[in-house]
């Protein structure tokens, strides 16, 4: 279970964001500069809240009384950001072996190919990104993250970089992983298309988490005029 | 009117570029033209060339190696850490830049100097700078450093931070981050950085004459032994110059050779 109460202010806006997730995939909704991507940063431990706490299965992350805040390399978070952030200068099977840094140097390679297989990429460990369409690059960078063992996977707009074809395609597969991992999964999006993948959806307006619910019910009793708007979006 | 004013824009970059082009040429190509072999092999029995020469590589190198290590690690918190302290940073790192290296000399014999700002502290302790080789290696890294930090801060800030950011998530401490992400990334633009600075630090002469004086062996450097033999025969002046302009595109030209083999896979610039 993720236990999120964060609360920090940036420029004009002010966040406080409370939300449980169990395993499950909830979905982050919210118009430009609502703070979805900020509550990631603070969530990674790159962005210092001002206040609140942190908790995943019971691990506490960051507790502004207590005075806690692991660094974000000791978080045990994958993240995946909108331009999948690959490193440019690795090929993609070292770019999965990044993170394997735990385990003795002759195994990482061995089990950066096999994430990369799972993802139905490894056929192309041995190139660089910036020989990798935007749906490969996703699969290398997923693998990535995923290859670490991570205890919850936040993905931002993980869909925004790729063409409508690889999109659907990509979609569908990333349901049926979501499901097999079953993390504590928060996904940033903007397309209504984006509502298959998650169970519940929370809508973030102005820092705060407005409404929540199943696609359902945010459709039966919109909160604000967004919300009726992406759920119109969907039909 | 319009028209004939842009019948002529194409020629007046023609004009312009060819004399500009010759203007910048001519000078090395006389360099290289106006001497004989014989002069030239002359010029090399010179008694001044071995010990500048010699002492040219040295201070340069520990200039460069200075200026790198110390910039480099300034440039990466200039950037990682955008604020009030870092602005001042990064303009007080092009200071030297605009100071005329005369007036640099004086200021660094001002500071470092047997009765300067930290001379005098230092001269307590029995350590005298001025007018020693350590005195080159300073006044040739003051000259240098906004170079190679310019295009150090200017490499650093192309790196995404969103690799900062997911290379931390992948277990990577500040430091490995810093390691295995920014410096391979912003390798090129360090190097080509390194090689304007390190062709700054030879070329330097004022300062050092101020700062370091013109003693053989110690303190006379390429520049300085250029200079110093004018005076008595200019075609070991020009023989001396010769070298040093060889040695110095040689080097410049391995540097941007390294720099491009470093480029990121698949961003190279076709014909670059």
């Amino acid at each position: 279970m993720l236990e999120i109460a964060l609360a920090r202010k940036l420029g004009a806006v002010q966040i406080r964001v409370d939300l449980l997730l169990e395993r499950e995939t909830v979905l982050l909704i919210g118009p430009n500069g609502a703070g979805k991507s900020v509550l990631l940063r603070l969530l990674l431990g790159v962005l210092p809240p001002d206040a609140g706490r942190v908790a995943l299965e019971g691990r506490v992350l960051f507790d502004a009384e207590r005075g806690v805040d692991l660094p974000a390399e000791d978080r045990e978070l994958g993240y995946l950001p909108q331009d999948y952030a690959l490193f440019p200068h690795l090929r993609a099977i070292e770019n999965v072996a990044f993170g394997l840094s735990r385990l003795p140097r002759a195994e990482r390679l061995p089990r950066a190919r096999a994430w990369l297989e799972r993802l139905g990429v490894a056929h192309l460990a041995g190139r660089f990104p910036a020989g990798l369409s935007g749906g490969e690059r996703q699969r290398v960078a997923l693998a990535r993250a995923l290859a670490r063992g991570p205890r919850a996977l936040f993905l931002d707009e993980p869909f925004a970089s790729l063409d409508p074809i690889a999109r659907r395609d990509l979609r569908v597969s990333l349901r049926e992983w979501l499901r097999d991992w079953r993390l504590p999964a928060l996904i940033v999006s903007h397309d209504p298309a984006d509502a298959v993948l998650a169970g519940r959806i929370a809508v973030i307006e102005q820092g705060r988490v407005v409404q929540q619910g199943t696609l359902a019910e945010l459709r039966r009793a919109s909160a604000s005029s967004f919300v009726a708007g992406f759920t119109e979006g969907l039909q | 009117m319009k028209r004939r004013a842009a019948s002529a824009w194409g020629p007046a970059q023609a004009v312009a570029s060819a004399l500009l082009g010759v203007f910048l040429v001519l000078p090395v190509a006389a360099l290289f033209t106006t001497l004989t072999w014989s002069d030239f092999l002359g010029g090399l029995d010179n008694p001044l060339l071995l010990p500048a020469l010699k002492l040219s590589f040295l201070t340069t190198t520990s200039s460069l190696a200075l200026v790198v290590v110390l910039g480099t690690l300034l440039a990466w918190r200039v950037t990682r850490n955008p604020g009030r302290l870092s602005r001042l940073l990064e303009i007080l790192s092009q200071l030297p830049a605009v100071i005329p290296p005369a007036v640099a000399g004086v200021g660094l014999l001002l500071a470092f100097g047997r009765r300067g700002l930290l001379g005098g502290w230092l001269d307590r302790f029995g350590v005298g700078v001025a007018f020693t080789t350590t005195a080159v290696i300073l006044a040739e890294s003051f000259v240098s450093a906004p170079f190679f930090i310019q295009a150090a801060i200017a490499a650093f800030r192309r790196v995404d931070e969103n690799l900062i950011v997911v290379a931390r998530t992948l277990g990577a401490s500040p430091f490995r981050t810093f390691l295995r992400v920014g410096l391979p990334i912003a390798a090129p633009g360090m190097v080509a950085g390194a090689a304007m600075s390190w062709a700054r630090a030879v070329g330097e002469f004022g300062a050092t004459l101020l700062f370091a004086g013109n003693l053989t062996g110690r303190t006379q450097t390429m520049p300085l032994a250029v200079y110093t033999s004018m005076e008595s025969d200019l075609r070991a002046a020009q023989a001396l110059s010769i070298i040093l302009v060889t040695v110095a595109f040689a080097i410049l030209f391995v540097l941007r050779r390294v720099a491009a083999g470093r480029a990121l896979p698949g961003t190279e610039v076709r014909g670059a």
